[in-house]
């Protein structure tokens, strides 16, 4: 790293913190100083460019990671009452992880389905033509593969 | 692996679409199950499985295309597969059930060629998607790819290439329609040790997907038309900026670039012409305003992505100061076939001053959602109701919404506009990136115009203040006009606060932030006043005008609404006429979907007038 100019190691900031949220979930105030370091950069520096962009998170989500289409053709195809009912039923706002750390609820700008609107995406699978009765389906399926799972896991303990 | 001609003849290519759209409607699973089942059955031989990227006929994804024949399977299930094997590829007989219905007529179709929503289109750009496989660069050879970029290097000097792409007429398919040979003109004429090319592919527009299909469905016609954009301005160094919120383009543009490097067409001396020239990816980190040409390049740099001044131009001095031209995904996709067919060709197709075509991501309230793409001046009347089939439910045309949020929304006494960069600019709104919205009766102008509004004013980087406190004082007025508090006067004040934002602003974002909210003040003001005046939603959205109620005398009891309600705002016992509590209601509308429809029990009421008021 010493040979670099100032500016390469400014350009290595964006995917280096790409890469840590990939790896860890989010981006903890540890690898904000330990990035800080390695690219002889501030950490307010790297405070700055990360809490600048909307794909950062500074908290852990939660163990299932459901996003709400909020695109232009989701907005007119109900995605707003969408995220209203999932908010309540999940008794967290829109950027929150539930207190059990099981869901983490984030509304997203687009994630190009939008023929198929209202999409949500849950861990990572887009889901289309999501209606309040499909989306509460999803959920409840979610719930019943972790309780099997943790039924299984008390089993063989 | 290589039959001799005759078998070639009767071997059947299946196409499993995975643009985005079909995979969300679990294109994967039937791709596997179809993988299965041809192994199982031994008919590795006659059949030829083939991904493809998106096909454009979204809405009835998954879609399924056999070739040769041209037939088209729509909404594809799992369990179809069983049945597309054992009756066409073994007894020859298309699954008719599979084919699509038009809805207007009833009449089944079963070559895509012959479906209304493919037959009002012409593909240019899209040449390629759902023909190849994008993963594959022997394919898009075959079609004739990379022949425009070696006809370039070894036949062309720079400026020739730049004049065949001046005398085309091609203009910035990002939106703002500049001559893109004249970019790079510039961007020639600059001096300089160092120059960079950037592929913009940072889509941020809400409720468009065209640079996203384009990247996964033909990655190496961008790719193409980004080696020639750097041999033209003389770059040796380029970028894609794209979206990370699209993993499959990112995983695409990725691997064509490999592809294309394993053959030559990156890297030192590209096909021992002496010029070089390589690239790498860029993601994303999910702000919009990095969609502009200067805040991409401060991302790209590593720093918060706010926009500069401009002049200087980044064909002057743009990343690290170096010349450096930047050009959207389609116009990119665009050159290859210009190269190869000519300026004169493209020239021939679209308007006076709009040549080519123009994509769109066509969706909304329209029966036929999808990628689209037709000639210029082609008028909106063609594309929503020729191709798009119409409003969903029959139910009537209210306004068509183009440009995302730096565009407005036009009503219906403006859809025999031809679709051209300057027709649109007249009319308030702008061709923008491609997105297309279509909105029924249903949608709320205001709520659409507080939608865009407030989305532009999360992704005000803050840097102008006009831009950071108009967004957000125009945001403060549609909330009262919404919520039921609006005064007379409000609208001129909106109009005023817009012209001090479009004129105090650095880049596009804060310059046509305001016109949603100019567009719906000036096509649908009545929708407002009716909001401001007699406190009424006409589209019934605004949640603090409307309330819902369950008619007494439908409701059947079945208690559906109950069980969905997140609020537990609904009681009543099973059999008995149930009730909404006004007070727990948060009016997601959750009962008014799942309310059966031969009870229709709960109805939208205006939340200001039978109460007393």
């Amino acid at each position: 790293m010493q040979d670099l100019s100032r500016a390469d190691l400014a350009e290595q900031v964006i995917p280096s913190l790409q890469e840590i949220q990939e790896r860890l979930g989010y981006i903890p105030r540890e690898a904000i100083i330990w990035l800080a370091d390695k690219l002889h950069l501030s950490e307010q520096e790297i405070y700055g460019v990360a809490s600048f962009y909307n794909n950062f998170r500074f908290t852990l989500p939660g163990k299932h990671h459901l996003r709400i289409c909020l695109g232009t053709a989701c907005h007119v195809q109900g995605g707003d009452r969408l995220l209203a009912a999932t908010s309540e039923k999940l008794g967290i706002k829109p950027g929150d992880t539930t207190p059990d750390k099981r869901y983490s609820l984030e509304r997203v700008a687009c994630v190009g389905c939008c023929a198929l609107a209202p999409a949500v995406v849950l861990d990572d699978v887009v889901h289309g033509r999501t209606t309040q009765r499909s989306l509460k389906r999803l959920l409840d399926s979610v719930d019943r593969e972790d309780r099997k799972a943790k039924k299984s896991e008390g089993g063989s303990q | 692996m290589s039959p001799g001609n005759e078998s070639e003849q009767s071997i059947l290519e299946i196409r499993v679409c995975r643009g985005t759209g079909c995979e969300s409607a679990r294109a994967h699973q039937l791709l596997e199950a179809l993988n299965k089942e041809v192994a199982d059955k031994g008919l590795e031989n006659k059949v030829r499985i083939k991904t493809i990227g998106c096909h454009g006929f979204c809405e009835q994804g998954p879609v399924v295309t056999v070739e040769p024949e041209g037939l088209f399977y729509c909404q594809v299930n799992e369990k179809d597969i069983k049945e597309i094997v054992e009756s066409h590829i073994i007894g020859g007989k298309p699954v008719e059930k599979l084919f699509y219905t038009e809805p207007a007529t009833g009449k089944i179709i079963s070559k895509y060629e012959d479906i209304p929503f493919y037959k009002g289109q012409k593909k240019v750009v899209l040449r390629n998607c759902g023909e190849i496989d994008p993963s594959s660069i022997d394919e898009y050879i075959e079609k004739g790819g990379y022949d425009g970029l070696k006809k370039a290097l070894l036949e062309m000097k720079p400026e020739q290439v730049i004049d065949q792409i001046l005398k085309s007429g091609l203009r910035g398919r990002g939106g703002a329609g500049f001559p893109t040979g004249l970019k790079w003109k510039f961007g020639r004429g600059s001096k300089s040790d160092k120059k960079y090319v950037v592929c913009n592919a940072d889509e941020g527009d809400p409720g468009a997907f065209m640079d996203g299909a384009i990247l996964v469905a033909d990655p190496h016609a961008v790719l193409e038309g980004l080696i020639v954009a750097a041999y033209s301005i003389g770059a040796d160094e380029g970028f894609v900026y794209v979206r990370h919120e699209y993993p499959q383009a990112v995983d695409s543009i990725k691997k064509a670039i490999i592809d294309s490097r394993k053959r030559g067409f990156l890297g030192k001396d590209i096909l021992d012409s002496g010029f070089s020239f390589d690239l790498s990816v860029k993601e994303g980190a999910g702000a919009f305003v990095c969609g502009e040409e200067t805040a991409l390049m401060t991302s790209i740099e590593g720093n918060r992505g706010t926009p500069r001044p401009r002049p200087p131009f980044p064909t002057d001095s743009g990343l690290w100061g170096k010349p450096t031209c930047i050009n959207n995904v389609k116009t990119l996709a665009t050159i290859p076939v210009i190269l190869r067919r000519g300026a004169e060709w493209f020239s021939s197709i679209g308007t006076e001053k709009s040549k080519g075509t123009a994509i769109f991501s066509l969706t909304g309230k329209v029966k036929n959602t999808g990628l689209v793409e037709v000639p210029m001046g082609t008028t909106l009347r063609h594309i929503i109701f020729n191709v798009g089939g119409g409003i969903q439910g029959d139910a009537k045309f209210k306004a068509v919404q183009t440009g995302g949020p730096s565009g407005g929304c036009l009503p219906a006494d403006k859809l025999d506009l031809p679709v051209d960069y300057d027709s649109l600019t007249q009319a308030g709104t702008i061709m923008g990136s491609g997105g297309m919205i279509v909105m029924d009766e249903t949608t709320c102008m205001v709520d659409v115009a507080r939608y865009f509004l407030s989305f532009t004013q999360a992704e005000s980087c803050g840097k102008c203040t006009p831009c950071r406190m108009g967004t957000l004082e125009m945001l403060r007025i549609l909330d009262k006009i919404r919520s039921g508090n609006g005064e007379e006067g409000d609208i001129e004040k909106l109009q005023e606060i817009a012209i001090t934002v479009k004129e105090g602003s650095l880049c596009g974002l804060g310059q046509t932030a305001p016109n949603p909210v100019l567009t719906t003040v000036r096509y649908f003001r009545d929708e407002y006043e009716a909001h401001i005046r007699d406190k009424i939603c006409p589209a019934e959205v605004c949640k603090a005008l409307i309330k819902y109620v369950i008619v007494s005398e439908k409701c059947i009891g079945c208690g559906a609404c109950l069980r969905i309600c997140p609020a537990n705002a609904i009681t009543g016992k099973k059999n008995e006429v149930h009730i909404i509590s006004d007070e727990l209601c948060i009016k997601c509308g959750a009962c008014f979907e799942v309310c059966p429809p031969k009870a229709s029990a709960i109805d939208k009421i205006p939340a200001y007038h039978g109460g007393g008021h």
